[in-house]
């Protein structure tokens, strides 16, 4: 009988034991998903975001993690192939439990992932800047909205250059053509004339620009300071610059200022004909701040290469990926709720010495910065805001979201509220 | 040195030698002058775009004999500062750092890592003042070309003292062509005077200029309502001389925009128009073949660093013999054993594409690679003023014509073209007479990847090396194929230099994105009308 007993104890020890430590294996780490092509076209820009993440996730588990547990990164190849972000999205979140996503490039990406983050509730931080007139409760947009990016670049060319002709040229896809129609009307409300805006748009990988560039340089030469606001996709954008040079155009006659070329991009070119073009963005690698010089070093260590750059949607991750840290911490515990709810009003130290805070819209603050590009293919800062710039999710410069807001706290818990009609119109972003 | 360019000195050469003795003790003293010293140091402590500004004005007005050089580092790029000391010193690369020197006396202080010194940055208004100092210390430079660069500059500068200089320089040039030169940027600066007669006669002056500069003046001056309309008038009649004059130029441009693209498509298009006319194979690792071409120039760019220049003449035949042997590694490998099924030539194909593209994010990272255009192929070429052709377009469009030459010239007058005529006409036959059609197979797929190698010399230039290369021409070289004929060469050449000229005049009216449109259901309509192209391949081949 008391044999028996002890037995029974011995039993029930040891089963309280390994219940313990099978819970404790089971929750020892928190799934961190990683959303980025690393094959097909967008691998040039997003393989580099990957492994921002692991290095930021590496350096975390150094400090001892989040809430005592590890992270632990899930890298899923979506291989640039926008119905399959939605699948490995879904499997993130239904079958590895991740806890939140770090992941998309291109605004079909975003919007192939969103119903999904949605139905599953999940986290998503997106990293690149983007034409805006989105704002959903599980996403994250801490990139530049159009207006901590276009319109202080245009505000630049127009008060600091003088100028007075305006060619939008861009690639055509969502991005451009919403950004250029929201130039566009912020243009005319300045009092630019119809006839001093003019608007290109040129397909994917677009290699033949010898007319193009003629007829820039036709436009330029009606005696107004002419400037090219460029919204061309990456590859494209090589022999832009190449033609632009080659017809004799250089900087100083014909500014250029790009959206979409970084420090990355201009890595892989030979930079001699884009010396003294523009680039509007909220970090460059060439900021001298501390933080700055810390995360390039550390960059060089964890990917063993001093020559690679670090660019712009690096410091979004890094500034996105301390959020959540943060807001987890704020609120104890991994659940998309309460992350969600933790994270408005969080904020952390950028790359530039100043602090990004998360606003109710899901956007966050940002400086803006206009760099020159240089023979070493970085860019020298010409000009910055005085402060940090509020993401807008919904543009004032367009008339079908002027009226539209987003702010995703008690009692509005709305991404896109109507301040005229009172009305919030669901999930419905066009 | 610099500094005998700047003066041009005649005389006796007792005196010459006297002077140049004189002159090397200035020289020096000069050299390791205090105030020059000062103002570099103002320099490199100049916080503020205005501030480096003033400090090269006054390195300009030193007179010091390197200030020319000075300068040019700066405009260049090559000024750098200390991070320690905060001193000025030139810096150029050298390995993981730099190797950096004094900018006065020009002595060697070492190497330093990349992270110790720190670039003085430029704007693009401090560039362009730059230029413009440097063009007045070059306005008495001995190479006549540099001169003419200098005069012209300062004709763009819109500053009016500057009249005098250039009107008393005019009186000591000998050189025709300079003092023509003088003559307008004298014209040109005068458009700003104040007198109105002035004025008009300096419109009259450059009323046959072509450059933008002159024409945007023009434009201003025909629209300023605050001037008499006598000078609006001759600005107008002026502006319309030029532009009648731009608008004949325009057509002829778009023409060679249209060849010059039409040339690249032939480049693309003509080695597929081999594999494909050969056995009907298609396929579609052909654009990968190209990538591997372009991939071969940055490589030979990367082991020969110092030679760029030269980059290219090396690495065509690299480039045909690296893609040839893939090409042929393909054939023997996988292609010979679907002869005849050209659906499964077609998948197998498009996996060795695949492979190929995920084979060079591997080896080369998915990053896109640099290729330098060497420096003969940069810029343009001016034909007569205001009509300009860029050299990169122009070498390319011979270049094109060379192989399309060569190629015909391979296929008429050796043995292995005649072969592979004679099977591409009659397989059977061929056999019959003792050629081994299998090995004729194997040579003439090599030959077309060979080429496609060479177009990926060419395409290097123009656009992306990148993994991804290839797909962007692999639809625009079977568009090339098919609408110019199959498995015939001229039609290869007709077809693509046409497409080429229709998309550019459509492009200006329609936009890049509709005129790619309009050409694709163009060929799909003329495909349906006639299903072999523009130039059916004759003989029993085509019906069999």
């Amino acid at each position: 009988m008391i044999k028996n007993e002890k037995l029974k104890l011995i039993a029930a020890v040891a089963a309280l034991v390994s219940a313990a430590a099978g819970s404790a294996q089971a929750q020892d780490t928190i799934k961190v998903g990683i959303l980025h092509s690393l094959s097909g076209t967008m691998a040039i820009s997003e393989t580099t975001l990957k492994d921002t993440m692991l290095m930021l996730i590496e350096e975390q588990n150094k400090k001892g993690g989040v809430l005592g547990k590890k992270l632990e990164p899930v890298v899923v190849d979506p291989a640039s192939d926008w119905p399959l972000f939605a699948e490995k999205a879904r499997e993130l979140l239904e079958v590895e439990k991740v806890a939140v996503v770090f992941g998309c490039w291109t605004s079909v990406s975003r919007k192939s992932v969103l119903p999904v983050f949605e139905e599953l509730n999940g986290l998503l931080f997106y990293p690149v800047q983007y034409e805006g007139e989105e704002s959903s409760k599980n996403v994250f947009y801490t990139g530049a909205a159009p207006n901590q990016q276009a319109i202080p670049a245009v505000d630049y060319l127009m008060n600091e250059l003088g100028v007075e002709r305006w060619v939008l040229a861009g690639t055509d896809y969502v991005y451009p053509r919403t950004t250029n129609r929201i130039l566009e009307t912020y243009l005319k409300s300045k009092g630019v004339a119809d006839s001093d805006i003019m608007i290109n748009y040129t397909p994917f990988g677009h290699s033949d620009w010898q007319s193009i560039i003629a007829e820039i340089k036709r436009f330029g030469s009606a005696g107004k300071k002419t400037a090219v606001v460029s919204t061309i996709n990456g590859d494209a954008n090589v022999p832009f610059y190449k033609e632009l040079a080659n017809q004799g155009i250089s900087a100083e006659d014909i500014p250029v200022v790009a959206f979409s070329v970084g420090e990355e991009e201009l890595s892989g070119i030979d930079t001699g004909p884009l010396v003294g073009h523009l680039a509007a963005w909220n970090y460059f690698m060439s900021l001298p701040t501390e933080e700055n010089d810390e995360f390039i070093e550390k960059w060089h260590a964890f990917i063993g290469d001093s020559k690679r750059v670090t660019n712009d949607p690096m410091e979004a991750h890094y500034i996105g990926f301390n959020m959540w840290v943060k807001a987890v911490e704020k609120a104890g515990t991994t659940d998309p709720a309460a992350v969600q709810e933790a994270i408005i009003g969080v904020a952390v130290p950028n790359l530039s010495g100043g602090i990004a805070t998360m606003m109710p819209n899901h956007h966050i603050t940002k400086p803006v910065f206009i760099g020159e590009i240089q023979e070493d293919g970085q860019f020298e800062i010409v000009w910055e805001t005085p402060g940090t710039v509020v993401g807008d999710a919904w543009s004032d410069y367009l008339p079908s979201s002027k009226d539209i807001m987003a702010d995703w706290t008690p009692p509005l818990m709305c991404g896109n509220y109507n301040v005229k009609t009172g009305q919030c119109s669901g999930q419905k972003y066009e | 040195m610099t500094f005998f360019r700047s003066r041009r000195r005649k005389g006796g050469r007792a005196r010459l030698v006297t002077g140049f003795l004189a002159f090397l003790a200035f020289a020096h003293a000069a050299l390791a002058s205090p105030e020059f010293a000062e103002t570099l140091e103002r320099l490199g402590a100049a916080k503020s775009y205005e501030d480096r500004l003033l400090a090269a004005r006054r390195l300009a007005e030193s007179g010091h004999p390197n200030a020319l050089a000075v300068l040019g580092d700066l405009l260049e790029g090559r000024l750098y500062t200390t991070r320690t000391d905060g001193r000025v010193v030139v810096a150029e690369t050298a390995g993981e750092g730099y190797a950096i020197r004094d900018p006065a006396t020009g002595e060697d202080l070492g190497r330093v890592g990349r992270r110790d010194v720190t670039r003085i940055g430029l704007n693009n208004q401090l560039r362009s003042s730059l230029r413009m100092l440097i063009a007045k210390l070059r306005l008495e430079d001995d190479n006549k070309s540099r001169r003419l660069a200098a005069i012209e500059e300062i004709g763009r500068s819109g500053d009016a003292e500057m009249i005098d200089v250039l009107a008393e320089l005019a009186g000591r040039e000998h050189d025709d062509k300079i003092k023509k030169a003088i003559e307008t940027a004298i014209a040109v600066l005068r458009l700003d005077a104040e007198d109105a007669e002035t004025r008009i006669a300096a419109i009259e002056a450059v009323s046959g200029n072509m450059s933008a500069h002159v024409r945007a003046k023009l434009t201003r001056l025909a629209g300023d309502d605050s001037l008499d309309a006598e000078t609006r008038e001759a600005a107008a009649r002026a502006l319309e001389r030029i532009e009648a004059k731009a608008e004949r130029y325009e057509l002829l441009s778009t023409m060679f925009f249209g060849l010059s693209l039409g040339s690249v498509l032939v480049l693309a298009a003509i080695g597929l128009s081999v594999t494909f006319g050969i056995k009907g194979v298609i396929n579609m690792a052909h654009g990968e073949l190209i990538m591997l071409g372009a991939y071969t120039t940055y490589v030979v760019q990367q082991a020969f660093p110092s030679a760029i220049d030269y980059s290219l003449p090396i690495a065509i035949p690299a480039a045909f013999v690296v893609s040839g042997l893939v090409g042929i590694a393909i054939e023997r490998g996988i292609v010979r054993f679907l002869y005849g099924r050209p659906l499964e030539t077609l998948l197998a194909t498009f996996g060795v594409s695949l492979i190929l593209q995920q084979t060079v994010r591997t080896v080369f990272s998915p990053l896109n690679r640099s290729v330098t255009t060497p420096s003969w192929m940069s810029g343009s070429i001016e034909i007569v003023p205001g009509f300009a052709l860029t050299l990169n377009r122009l070498y390319i469009l011979a270049f094109s014509l060379v192989v399309f030459a060569l190629l015909l010239l391979v296929l008429r007058y050796t043995r292995l073209g005649l072969e592979m005529r004679a099977v591409t006409q009659n397989r059977a036959m061929a056999k019959a007479m003792g050629i081994r059609s299998d090995r004729v197979d194997m040579l003439a797929f090599g030959l077309g990847a060979g080429i496609a190698g060479v177009a990926g010399v060419a395409l290097s230039q123009l656009t992306n090396v990148g993994p991804n290369l290839g797909q962007a021409y692999i639809v625009d070289s079977f568009m090339v194929v098919v609408f110019g004929g199959v498995g015939n060469l001229w039609g290869t050449l007709v077809s693509g230099l046409g497409l080429g000229v229709v998309s550019k005049l459509l492009e200006p009216e329609v936009g890049a994105v509709l005129a790619k449109i309009l050409v694709l259901v163009f060929l799909i309509l003329f495909i349906q009308k006639r299903p072999s192209g523009l130039f059916p391949q004759k003989g029993r081949a085509a019906e069999g």
